[in-house]
């Protein structure tokens, strides 16, 4: 596959739209296409987070292993989503495990190259970031709802 | 669209409305830990009730007492009365104990329906969180008895865990159909689950329907709602083409009593399900 289609298959995606072409350009060079198998890990707890993902299609378990219960899946990220963000802040570990439910198809994205690429272009980082926050802040708000425990019992 | 809902005198009580009638329990069905599902027949006289998708009936434990309970049957089978009941209080613990040919009174069926009609030629959007799902489900028979009348049909159903899924069988066998998109979340699982882990209203951002021509119906916990009722005005929806169900402590169920007032509001005549729009300004209202 050729950069330029990982380019346009990049710009279709939700998370990467109406961005202007000469940081699309940019972005592009950090990316490569991969593919995961039912039940690998795409990474691991403590891992040095130095990618993120486009997912394209498929579905990721984004879990967090308990003791005396074994892995508890807090999140899972489908087709159209991101997947990670601790390549964007120190000290860039996975805060929790990532697991393909079933076959993955995704973008992944050099997150060194991209904090490089974004410290030389500010309007770039400003960019990255606006959109990460997005994703932060819904993914806080839907925290803070199942923190509710809405379909618990009342007493 | 002429959006209101369904006027439910199709489906008055047509003797006293305070009269409770017996029913007899023709099976019991265990849906979760604490969600069960009575069948109901009428019995000694009493007569069956055709009822409109989103009514609910006031179902009285003989001696113990009365509650207000969504019907979650099928509106084309009057014959029998099916209410899913989560036991929460003694009325309901009661209910929980109930056999097969133990008798209840039913009053009903009140309040207002589902907008199924104004619905035609649009897609559907059916949004359920809980034992939500209960006062959704008759009018997810009647789109899908009636499914060439109707554009896409959504549902989004969010639980607690997979194990305190309502109705898992026929869920599978809606999310066979090819005619019926259906998206499953729940609020956490162990790795068992294959399927999504989430709020709800996360699924509204990507659902299949076009926002300009649906109607979405919304039942679940008020805070539930609120936000589900936002992620489709986010994706352009207007209020006017969502339809909520409403939870009260409903007593007389024909608006005398007042023990169901919200704002101008009596849920249970002026409800259970209302358009989004004329009660947002009350939703969060602490003194409501």
């Amino acid at each position: 596959m050729t950069i330029h289609s990982l380019g346009s298959v990049l710009a279709e995606h939700p998370f990467f739209r109406e961005l202007p072409t000469p940081h699309l350009d940019t972005v592009t060079g950090c990316v490569s296409n991969v593919v995961f198998p039912p039940g690998e890990f795409v990474f691991r707890e403590g891992q040095a987070a130095d990618r993120f993902y486009v997912v394209r299609e498929g579905r990721v378990a984004v879990e967090v292993f308990v003791p005396n219960k074994g892995p508890v899946t807090i999140e899972t990220i489908e087709g159209g989503e991101v997947l990670g963000w601790s390549w964007l802040f120190p000290p860039y570990r996975a805060h929790f495990d990532a697991r393909a439910l079933n076959a993955v198809r995704a973008l992944e994205l050099d997150g060194a190259c991209l904090r490089t690429k974004c410290e030389k272009d500010p309007a770039l980082g400003y960019e990255l970031t606006r959109r990460f926050n997005q994703i932060i802040v819904a993914r806080l708000e839907a925290t803070r709802m199942q923190l509710l425990d809405l379909y618990g019992r009342d007493d | 669209m002429a959006a209101t809902t369904e006027s439910a005198a199709a489906a008055l009580p047509a003797t006293d409305p305070m009269r409770p009638e017996p029913f007899e329990v023709r099976h019991v069905t265990r849906e979760t830990g604490d969600t069960f599902t009575l069948t109901l027949v009428p019995v000694a006289g009493a007569r069956s009730r055709p009822f409109l998708p989103g009514q609910f009936n006031m179902l009285y434990v003989f001696g113990v007492g009365e509650v207000p309970i969504s019907i979650s049957g099928d509106p084309a089978r009057p014959e029998v009365l099916v209410h899913t009941i989560r036991a929460v209080g003694a009325t309901t613990r009661a209910m929980q104990k109930l056999e097969k040919g133990a008798w209840v009174g039913v009053r009903g069926p009140f309040g207002t329906s589902w907008p199924v009609h104004e619905a035609h030629g649009q897609d559907v959007v059916l949004i359920a969180g809980g034992i939500g799902l209960a006062p959704i489900r008759p009018a997810l028979y009647h789109v899908l008895l009636h499914r060439a009348l109707y554009g896409r049909v959504v549902v989004l159903y969010g639980a607690r865990t997979p194990r305190d899924m309502l109705y898992a069988k026929e869920l599978r066998d809606w999310r066979s159909r090819f005619d019926v998109n259906v998206d499953v979340t729940v609020d956490r699982a162990t790795m068992e689950w294959q399927g999504a882990v989430g709020v709800v209203t996360k699924m509204v951002q990507r659902s299949p329907f076009d926002p300009s021509a649906a109607i979405a119906l919304i039942c679940g916990p008020e805070v539930m709602i609120r936000y589900a009722a936002l992620g489709l005005q986010q994706r352009g929806m207007p209020g006017s083409s969502v339809f909520v169900s409403m939870e009260r402590n409903m007593k007389c169920a024909v608006g005398v009593c007042g023990h169901c007032q919200f704002g101008p509001f009596f849920v249970c005549k002026d409800g259970p399900v209302f358009r989004y729009d004329r009660i947002q300004p009350f939703f969060g209202m602490r003194e409501v």
